[in-house]
């Protein structure tokens, strides 16, 4: 007799939103597998990668954390022009308390999370109660304005920056952490996104009034969200300023990579592997190293951020991508 | 049952630029009660609403509900007290599913604090609200993105929404604008069933034949000012209510 072809994810995507019992290994695979394959692979087999690879995987996942901070702030309508914000606050966190006080990598780092969360939450925290664009154009504006003060001040070592800051023990320690890192937040976000929470959060973007009118302070929510978009931000900068034992005010100037980064992280639903990975991606192959001729490694990696997220003739590539230079 | 007015609203005022939407609007309202508020389009009743509710500050006057003064408090707090609203054009969560809209009012404080803590299962609480303002389980229809609904499941859904609050005193603003007959025939029975529970009311309508069989009182807003409130009957004979409807000869 001939086995007539079964679904089984309507099934599985009906139950999967909240608790359930799977009934079969073949269901718990069909959930598990799409996940665990670029986990493990990416946990396992990075060590075998040349010197090439694991840099590049390195800044892949750098400006993949930037993009989940911004999808992290997108979920609750803050539009975010500026992560170079987060991330330069971060770095310079962490290169002070390295340079200053002699902290290793393994305080700093957590220490530059935090307060970078902190400090961004902060400054940000007068334009959050304004609705409209006036939260994208502060995000915009104030890296700006720091790096003028640091010019102008001279403090944090100026336009020279904080140098000969401690590294991290090898590259595949570095590889590591960022990769944990990177797991973490995006799961984390996903597990946010999805519980009732994350709902309030999507709730306050859709219709901010209806969540005051449902008795919820919608401000105190705006400020969470703001303070958890940061940390990974400033996370990300943190990291940055021990991989290259450098602190200074490129940190703060990487806004027009980084709203390509956001507008890529927008290819998807929330949270999605492929969609924080696209931007990092592109960039991380971008930014490594313009200056050398493009090889085939190099047209390879332009290329696959258009696969990577999902654009169909149909789709604007304008959404997806920006220009790429040619050299 | 407690004789002092449950909401007391003394000399309320409003000015929007050059435009005095509310005018020295004062009134009690006392347990129990469904009072209605009817009026001419731009005679401030919505405006009265959200002065009550906290979504517009007042520029004089106070609100007292419950002894406490309430004037000027911010949205949320207001919920806390127990006074929901629901909005005159609705303001539903279309990208979510019908029952996950009332997730966000079951996660609010108020409904914590009575409730006691986290809720067992907000979904099936969600589901069983939905069931009670006219939603069919069995046809999914509660599953649905609230952008799909059509206009009467949109105000159910609103009603809904402020009923998960679980408040002392509802405030409907316009729950019977843009349905059939059969719709707010529908909804009727709904309201009644809330009073029976004990819950306070006001009603702002412009249906008056659906308002008058439920109002206990009605009160009559023109240009931001109160012209008219008593019985359904003694206000539609006022003058003055007949000219704001019906304008004059002159």
């Amino acid at each position: 007799m001939k086995k007539r072809k079964e679904r089984i994810d309507r099934g599985i995507k009906a139950r999967s939103e909240d608790i359930f019992a799977l009934s079969s290994y073949r269901e718990m695979l069909y959930l598990l597998l799409p996940r665990a394959i670029p986990v493990v692979g990416l946990l396992l087999f990075t060590p075998l990668l040349s010197s090439y690879w694991q840099e590049v995987l390195i800044s892949t996942a750098v400006y993949a954390l930037l993009a989940i901070s911004w999808d992290m702030l997108i979920s609750a309508g803050l539009v975010s022009l500026g992560q170079s914000l987060f991330y330069g606050i971060g770095s310079y966190i962490a290169g002070a308390l390295n340079h200053y006080w002699g902290w290793s990598p393994l305080f700093t780092i957590p220490a530059a999370t935090v307060a970078g969360g902190l400090v961004c939450t902060a400054m940000l925290l007068p334009v959050l109660r304004l609705r409209g664009i006036y939260f994208a154009m502060v995000t915009l504006v104030l890296p700006l304005m720091l790096l003028r003060l640091v010019e102008a001040t001279r403090i944090l070592g100026g336009t020279e920056g904080l140098t000969g800051l401690d590294p991290f023990p090898s590259q595949l320690t570095a590889l590591y952490v960022i990769q944990v890192a990177l797991l973490a937040g995006l799961f984390g976000f996903r597990r946010i996104i999805g519980s009732d929470y994350g709902l309030i959060i999507r709730a306050i973007n859709d219709n901010d009034r209806a969540v005051l009118s449902a008795g919820l302070n919608i401000h105190w929510y705006k400020t969470q969200v703001l303070f958890l978009g940061a940390s990974v931000g400033a996370f990300a900068g943190a990291f940055g300023t021990h991989l290259d034992m450098f602190a200074g005010m490129p940190g703060f100037a990487l806004d027009g990579l980084l709203h390509h980064a956001g507008c890529l992280g927008r290819c998807g639903r929330h949270g999605h592997l492929r969609r924080s990975h696209a931007g990092g991606f592109y960039f991380g192959a971008l930014v490594r190293d313009t200056s050398r001729p493009w090889d085939s490694e190099d047209r390879f990696l332009r290329a696959l951020p258009r696969r990577l997220c999902g654009c169909s003739p149909g789709r604007p590539l304008s959404l997806c991508t920006a220009e790429i230079p040619s050299i | 049952m407690n004789q002092s007015p449950m909401l007391t609203v003394h000399e309320l005022s409003k000015s929007f630029g050059g435009v005095q939407a509310v005018n020295l609007v004062s009134f009690e309202l006392k347990e129990g009660e469904l009072l209605g508020i009817i009026g001419p389009n731009g005679s401030g009743k919505t405006t009265l609403v959200n002065l009550v509710t906290g979504f517009v500050r007042p520029d004089s006057g106070r609100v007292v509900y419950k002894g406490k003064n309430i004037t000027g408090q911010p949205p949320y707090r207001v919920v806390s007290f127990g006074i929901a609203r629901t909005f005159q054009m609705v303001r539903p969560f279309y990208q979510l599913p019908a029952f996950k809209n009332l997730i966000v009012p079951l996660c609010s404080p108020r409904v914590k604090k009575l409730v006691g803590g986290k809720y067992g299962d907000r979904d099936a609480v969600a589901l069983d609200l939905l069931e009670e303002v006219g939603f069919e389980r069995d046809a999914y229809v509660s599953y649905k993105v609230a952008s799909s609904l059509p206009q009467g499941y949109l105000k159910r859904l609103e009603l809904a929404k402020s009923i998960a609050l679980r408040p002392d005193l509802l405030i409907l603003d316009e729950l019977f604008s843009g349905l059939s007959l059969a719709e707010v025939a529908s909804i009727v029975p709904i309201i009644e069933k809330l009073r029976i529970q004990g819950k306070t009311i006001i009603m702002i309508e412009h249906r008056l034949k659906e308002l008058f069989r439920i109002a206990d009182r009605v009160m009559v807003l023109n240009y931001g000012r109160k012209v008219a409130e008593g019985l359904a009957q003694e206000v539609m004979e006022n003058e003055e209510v007949k000219k704001a409807y019906l304008g004059s000869e002159e």
